[in-house]
């Protein structure tokens, strides 16, 4: 496999510095791949909290990792040569959770799609960049003689946030990575910005990060999909096996969490467990709220069991499959669940006491 | 609530937020409000409660509480009916607790105000009744807000809505900005709340995943109008008006991974609303009646009500 941006054992820590009295780990020890050859879209799925942001600002190159790397073609993003980065810049666009916020209000919604025409020298005349402009508008579903010529107030929310996939479009990327892209978009426009993500995909071959709390927008969009609890991987795999058999407690717990719109009434029936603060430093970061929590949980953080060719879980209630190590996530994500074995043969839960 | 009305005024004319809206609440129901940013849904929740600030303006209509319109109440009589008689979990109510002062003393300043009569231990015990009802710890009563999670303010302003038995909740967005485990920990609560008093409650929210699991009646609005009000699992099986079909079909589903079927058009702005339906230029079936007829909210079965001339 050839990768096109990797994360190789991340770690991330913030504070601890020499007036701070605690530091807080808001990522460790992680790793993702996406090939250069088989594009697809890695659902990376968390609560607040759960790093999800600083794994963003990783991947993006605007945070150093404490410790590991973040790798574009094989090459350390912090050590970067100027030419290099700018290519980066450019094949890595990023679509943010807020389409309020990113826009300056006194331009004209024109001047965040002309501005990469023009730094990345895209059209060689007015015309052209009017011309490319015009096409990712359309691609997005927007009307752009509706579109251009506005401020960002005479814009919905909906309209603004696909505007914003269309300047991240026009810069022809080969990766888009999403944070919370519709979270803060009105429901009945929500399937239709995802709907273009998923088009981009689809038919330019772009692979996407979509940064997200909400597990079902994460299914609809994704093949694959990780879910992080306290800066580390919980659950990893294809979203299929992963939604529809969840191994590791916590995924089973968001899950069950999500107020499904029908109209078997289900929701209410059992009590979500209560979360505790009282948090282990150096166990598994769920055990505090784990039902099957055991002494050894407590005590060290479990390593990812690979349960399926297509699924690794943190928990040591498969500590009968084979070990995986962090670095060998990109292995679980490439593999399809429809070239391995059935769900009905992978390994089942173990329980080492009654 | 009989033909409320709601306008802003605006240099460009008066804009309806809310537009005759009716509806009923029963002794112990869960209703549940649902729309889209823009729809009306809070206006609504704070003009049953007379808080709406200039310049806003309840322009019409009637809001009665066991026979008595509200409408009509002195400032100050309506002042006693708020948390007394309806309680209100505002939207954002991680915003709603003074940060300065602690929790005891916020549920204390409410009993007070309200002229309940108590002695420094009747109140300290009644604080820490509510908290436990709501599931916190007695401790949290001497904590500062911004020593609780999200969660737990939320839980802290349930038991400020409750500290005096109203006879309706009214929770505008009681979760949003929560994690899903979180939410239903919160939800839970107001359920649990709900049932030992024996209260109503008016949820108000976009997340028709959540309605679907709480409330027993569901309205849903559009462009400052009830379009349709049926029972919740009428509302989820067949459903009256095109938006709320669309809008249903909409949700992603954890069932089976399908196209997106997003709602085409986009939301009309509420001083520039279409002639007719305001939701004609999105609809598939709209057609020549309702680009010039409004449709008026009508009975169409035994306890579903819709606005739309094709059902």
């Amino acid at each position: 496999m050839r990768t096109l941006l990797e994360a190789r054992s991340v770690t991330k820590v913030f504070g601890g510095g020499v007036f701070e009295r605690s530091s807080t780990v808001a990522l460790e020890n992680f790793s993702l791949a996406i090939d250069a050859d088989r594009p697809s879209i890695i659902a990376v799925v968390g609560e607040s909290g759960s790093g999800k942001t600083t794994l963003a600002r990783l991947l993006l190159g605007l945070t150093a990792p404490t410790s590991g790397h973040v790798l574009y073609e094989g090459q350390d993003l912090q050590q970067m040569s100027r030419e290099r980065r700018r290519k980066f810049r450019r094949d890595i666009q990023v679509i943010f959770q807020d389409p309020y916020g990113v826009y300056n209000p006194f331009y004209r919604v024109d001047h965040v799609l002309a501005t990469p025409v023009a730094k990345f020298g895209l059209a060689r005349s007015r015309a052209a960049a009017r011309t490319l402009i015009d096409e990712v508008l359309r691609d997005v579903g927007l009307r752009p003689e509706e579109t251009l010529g506005r401020f960002p107030h005479q814009l919905s929310g909906g309209q603004r946030q696909r505007v914003m996939v269309a300047r991240a479009l026009l810069l022809r990327p080969r990766v888009i990575l999403a944070d919370e892209p519709v979270s803060m978009v009105d429901a009945s426009l929500r399937a239709t910005i995802l709907g273009s993500l998923s088009a981009m995909h689809r038919e330019r071959g772009i692979s996407i990060i979509y940064i997200t709390h909400d597990l079902a927008t994460a299914y609809q969009i994704s093949d694959t999909i990780v879910v992080l609890y306290g800066g580390a991987v919980a659950e990893v795999g294809d979203v299929e096996l992963v939604v529809k058999q969840p191994q590791h407690p916590y995924t089973r717990l968001l899950l069950s969490s999500i107020p499904l719109a029908t109209t078997a009434r289900t929701w209410m029936s059992e009590f979500a467990t209560v979360a505790s603060s009282a948090d282990t430093e150096t166990g598994c970061k769920f055990a505090a709220r784990c039902p099957s929590v055991e002494k050894v949980c407590r005590e060290t953080a479990p390593p990812l069991f690979k349960t399926h060719a297509a699924r690794a879980v943190a928990c040591y209630l498969y500590r009968d499959a084979p070990t995986l190590d962090a670095d060998a996530i990109g292995s679980v994500l490439t593999a399809s669940a429809a070239a391995s074995p059935p769900a009905s043969q992978t390994i089942q839960p173990t329980r080492s006491r009654p | 609530m009989r033909d409320l009305c709601v306008h802003y005024d605006t240099p460009l004319g008066a804009v309806k937020a809310a537009d005759h809206v009716t509806f009923g609440l029963r002794a112990g129901e869960r209703l549940g409000i649902a729309g889209e940013s823009g729809s009306g849904k809070s206006t609504m929740a704070l003009a049953i409660l007379r808080m709406i600030k200039p310049p806003g303006r309840i322009a019409a209509g009637e809001v009665k509480l066991d026979g008595v319109d509200l409408m009509t109440l002195s400032d100050e009589e309506m002042r006693r009916v708020r948390l007394d008689r309806i309680a209100l979990i505002p939207q954002g109510s991680m915003n709603a607790l003074n940060p300065v002062i602690r929790i005891k003393e916020q549920i204390a300043d409410a009993l007070r105000d309200h002229r309940v009569r108590m002695s420094a231990r009747e109140t300290e015990t009644r604080v820490r009744e509510l908290l436990e009802s709501v599931g916190l710890r007695a401790e949290v009563a001497d904590m500062f807000p911004h020593e609780l999670s999200g969660g737990m303010k939320r839980r802290a302003c349930i038991a400020v809505a409750i500290s005096l038995w109203p006879r309706v909740i009214i929770a505008d967005e009681p979760t949003s900005a929560l994690d899903v485990v979180v939410q239903k920990q919160v939800m839970e609560t107001l359920a649990r709340v709900q049932e030992n008093l024996g209260a109503s409650v008016i949820l108000v929210g976009h997340d028709m995943g959540l309605m679907a699991q709480f409330v027993d009646r569901l309205g849903v609005m559009y462009a400052g109008k009830l379009i349709e009000v049926s029972p919740v699992r009428e509302i989820f099986t067949r459903p009256l008006h095109p938006y709320t079909r669309m809008l249903i079909a909409s949700l992603p589903s954890l069932e089976q991974k399908g196209t997106f079927r997003g709602i085409p058009g986009l939301i009309p702005l509420l001083r520039d609303l279409p002639p007719g339906c305001a939701f004609h230029p999105r609809c598939p079936q709209a057609f020549d009646r309702c680009l010039t007829e409004e449709p008026a909210l009508l009975e169409k079965h035994p306890g579903g009500w819709a606005a739309c001339h094709l059902t």
